[in-house]
């Protein structure tokens, strides 16, 4: 499978505290990578440096190199906010404009950058594609708030979705959510790969099994093991992902 | 069950007490209000807001040139004060996490702490001195100098009240940090803001010291800016220390009038503060 | 091993191992009581290990209700998981065993009605090491050792051969002489019996090692 993402050799810092050593890792096309870990474990900060979000945090600093498609998206020249709208993200909490409609968050990445298109169009497309079109439609004018939180976080996937990013990461996004629309969320994430590569971070290991197609285990800032999520949850080969995966820890 | 009984007997007796305070602090409040009502209420007319101040003896006469150079003094203030103030705010919300922004900070702290008196004498000399004249634009100067320092915190605490997590979508969006803050940053905690202009404004309205050797007073109806201005402040000050009984009078119904304004704009605040959050 | 963050979790699991084991012990004494009562032509013994199969079935049932507990109430993964499906698996086989030794002793009852045939120490041989494979069988699952599980089933084809010894043998016994016959296919089946229960032993053999380090070593080349 083609590598969409290739990770080598990562390290980020905040301040003295070494948050993440040496990960290198590929997440191949179109596929879905669930980062699972404990907290503090480095799995936020990882996804973080992969849009280079980590480096807006004061005393935070990285090393090594991420490309996508085979371009280095770390080299001095590649402006952070071009990198953005191919890296898209989403949050754990889900944070829609609030002074803003409905359908101008959606298009918000193209209206605060000032790209002007067919926002009608776009909206209707990527509220489908979020999976939240039929619920909204009537209401495109009303504010964002108005939304109930499952929705609301659709409402910021679709947002994501409308700047046609090549790879989605989403930052424990259901964490916050009733199961049902962690249930839609996770059918979402699983339609979504078939136009795009996710990464996903997610404290819920069921959810890291259901979701995704391979694993990556982070424990104290190193990536312990990375495989089929199958593999993964059913014989892990390393004894600390399998005391992770049982709840033997601490 | 004793000691409920107990904790509740406590509970009650802290209750009272907290009840006593209330209304301890309640009676200056009440009694000024009454007071001011009560002796301004009866030179309440329409020409009190519309005339001329009449000279002693004469029946009749008000304050609309001191209310309308209030409002123009106080509008002076705006366009100097309100674009430093939430300015500075912003950059200290944005950029302020450095020793310059906690010198700055500092400085608005004890700015904001300097008696207004000071605050005027600073205007004389900046402007009343270089002009050689008294005027509006002087007060307005004065009245914006007392502005800024308490605008400049009030914008910065609401703009870092807004939600990290906006800044960061924006950012996630691909927008580049100076969009992101002037257009959701600022955008989220505009509403705040402009309650934040609209008490700091009430509270500059209600100045007097500022105002006596800034913009003076006039007895006549002035709109040029390096003209000495009436204000409805000093005008009350003019009254209340004559001799003159009727003009004691005029003081109160003055009074009364710039409560009115003040409260009438400390309430739009209120109420613009309160959709808000709803 | 590790303890769970959550006590209880292990606990639970424990308690699923005990019961398995005790059934393991109860199938182990139906095999022995069986072939005593068999070779020993002693029905009232016989008529006893019917009476235990009832208790074979009873822990079935409550191995199963345990694991489908652990599985919908934890979420195993990893270890744990492939503890818990071997352990849905392997009570499956040790009821068989259990049947197995039920049909036997029904066999024995039957047989005993009819005068001895001539003794046929291949059967007793059988019996042993049959009796043996289950026994080493749940040894390999105790202690989670996939070498003696991988030994269990080695040792199933020396359980085959003299199985088809065994039935050369009965075979041999009826064409000498018809009256044999009906006892002789008695015994028929006894050693069909034996060698399927050596059979359910490899099974649980094969189960413990997927147990032990995650890969399914059954049926090779069927997997796609």
């Amino acid at each position: 499978m083609r590598p969409k993402v290739e990770v080598r050799s990562l390290n980020a810092w905040f301040k003295a505290n070494h948050a993440l050593r040496n990960v290198s890792l590929t997440v191949p096309a179109n596929t879905v990578l669930a980062i699972i870990g404990p907290s503090g474990c480095g799995k936020t900060t990882f996804v973080r440096c992969l849009n280079r979000m980590h480096e807006l945090v004061p005393g935070a600093c990285q090393s090594g190199n991420v490309l996508v498609d085979g371009q280095d998206l770390h080299a001095r020249r590649v402006d952070p906010v071009n990198l953005r709208r191919r890296v898209g993200m989403v949050f754990q909490r889900a944070n829609p404009f609030p002074t803003m409609t409905i359908f101008d968050n959606v298009v918000a990445g193209l209206k605060l950058n000032g790209v002007r298109g067919d926002y009608p169009a776009l909206v209707e497309k990527s509220l489908r594609q979020a999976a939240l079109w039929d619920e909204v439609k009537d209401r495109l004018r009303q504010s964002a708030v108005s939304l109930s939180g499952g929705q609301q976080q659709r409402l910021c996937i679709a947002r994501a979705l409308a700047v046609d990013p090549e790879v989605l990461l989403m930052d424990e996004p259901a964490s916050a959510l009733d199961p049902i629309a962690t249930a839609r969320i996770e059918e979402l994430i699983r339609g979504l790969r078939e136009s795009l590569t996710i990464v996903i971070v997610t404290h819920n290991m069921q959810q890291a099994a259901r979701v995704s197609d391979s694993t990556a285990f982070f424990y104290m800032g190193e990536l312990i093991e990375h495989g089929p999520t199958e593999q993964i949850f059913t014989n892990p080969r390393e004894s600390r992902t399998e005391d992770y995966v049982t709840g033997k820890f601490g | 069950m004793n000691s409920l009984m107990a904790r509740r007997a406590v509970n009650w007796i802290m209750t009272g007490l907290c009840g006593l305070a209330l209304a301890i602090a309640l009676v200056p409040l009440v009694s000024l209000l009454w007071l001011v009502i009560s002796r301004g209420l009866a030179g309440l007319s329409w020409s009190f807001f519309t005339a001329l101040p009449a000279p002693v003896g004469e029946t009749g006469g008000g304050v609309g040139n001191a209310i309308a150079g209030t409002l123009y003094i106080v509008g002076i203030a705006c366009l100097i004060g309100v674009p430093f103030g939430v300015g500075a705010g912003v950059y200290l919300a944005e950029r302020g996490d450095t020793r310059l922004g906690d010198g700055i900070r500092f400085i608005a702290e004890v700015l904001s702490g300097v008696p207004s008196i000071v605050v005027g004498i600073v205007a004389y000399g900046l402007v009343v001195i270089p002009m050689r004249r008294f005027s509006a634009l002087a007060g307005g100067v004065a009245l914006a100098v007392l502005m800024v320092p308490t605008l400049a915190r009030s914008t910065e605490e609401l703009i870092r009240l807004v939600p990290h997590e906006l800044r960061e979508a924006s950012l996630a969006l691909g927008v580049p940090q100076w969009r992101t803050s002037l257009r959701v940053v600022l955008r989220t905690a505009l509403g705040g803001i402009m309650t934040a202009i609209l008490l700091t404004v009430a509270r500059a309205a209600g100045e007097t010291a500022p105002l006596l050797f800034t913009s003076l007073n006039n007895q006549y109806w002035n709109w040029r800016a390096d003209q000495p201005t009436a204000s409805l402040t000093v005008q009350i000050y003019n009254y209340a220390v004559s001799p003159y009984a009727e003009w004691h009078d005029r003081a109160w119904t003055s009074a009364l009038i710039l409560l009115l304004l003040v409260g009438s704009l400390a309430l739009a605040g209120r109420l613009l503060s309160r959709r808000r959050v709803r | 091993m590790k303890a769970h963050t959550d006590k209880t979790y292990d606990l639970q699991l424990d308690d699923l191992r005990n019961k398995l084991l005790t059934l393991g012990g109860y199938v182990e004494t139906e095999i022995a009581t069986t072939m005593r009562a068999l070779t020993e032509r002693d029905s009232k013994l016989a008529e006893t290990v019917i009476g235990q199969d009832r208790e074979v079935n009873r822990l079935e049932i409550e191995i199963d209700e345990a694991c489908r507990r652990l599985l919908v109430l934890r979420q195993p993964a990893a270890s744990d998981l492939r503890f818990i499906t071997t352990a849905l698996k392997i009570v499956v086989d040790l009821e068989r065993i259990g049947d197995l030794a039920v049909n036997i002793a029904e066999r024995a009852i039957d047989l005993n009605q009819s005068p001895p045939l001539k003794p046929i120490p291949d059967l007793s041989r059988l019996a042993d090491l049959g009796q043996r494979q289950v026994r080493a069988a749940l040894d390999a699952f105790v202690e989670a050792d996939p070498d003696k599980a991988e030994q269990v089933i080695k040792n199933d084809d020396l359980l085959d051969s003299l199985y088809h010894n065994l039935v050369n043998e009965l075979l041999a016994l009826m064409m000498e002489d018809p009256r044999n016959i009906r006892r002789a296919n008695s015994l028929l089946f006894v050693a069909k019996h034996l060698e399927r229960i050596g059979d359910h032993a490899t099974n649980v053999a094969e189960m413990v090692i997927y147990m032990v380090r995650g890969t399914d070593i059954r049926h090779p080349g069927s997997r796609k």
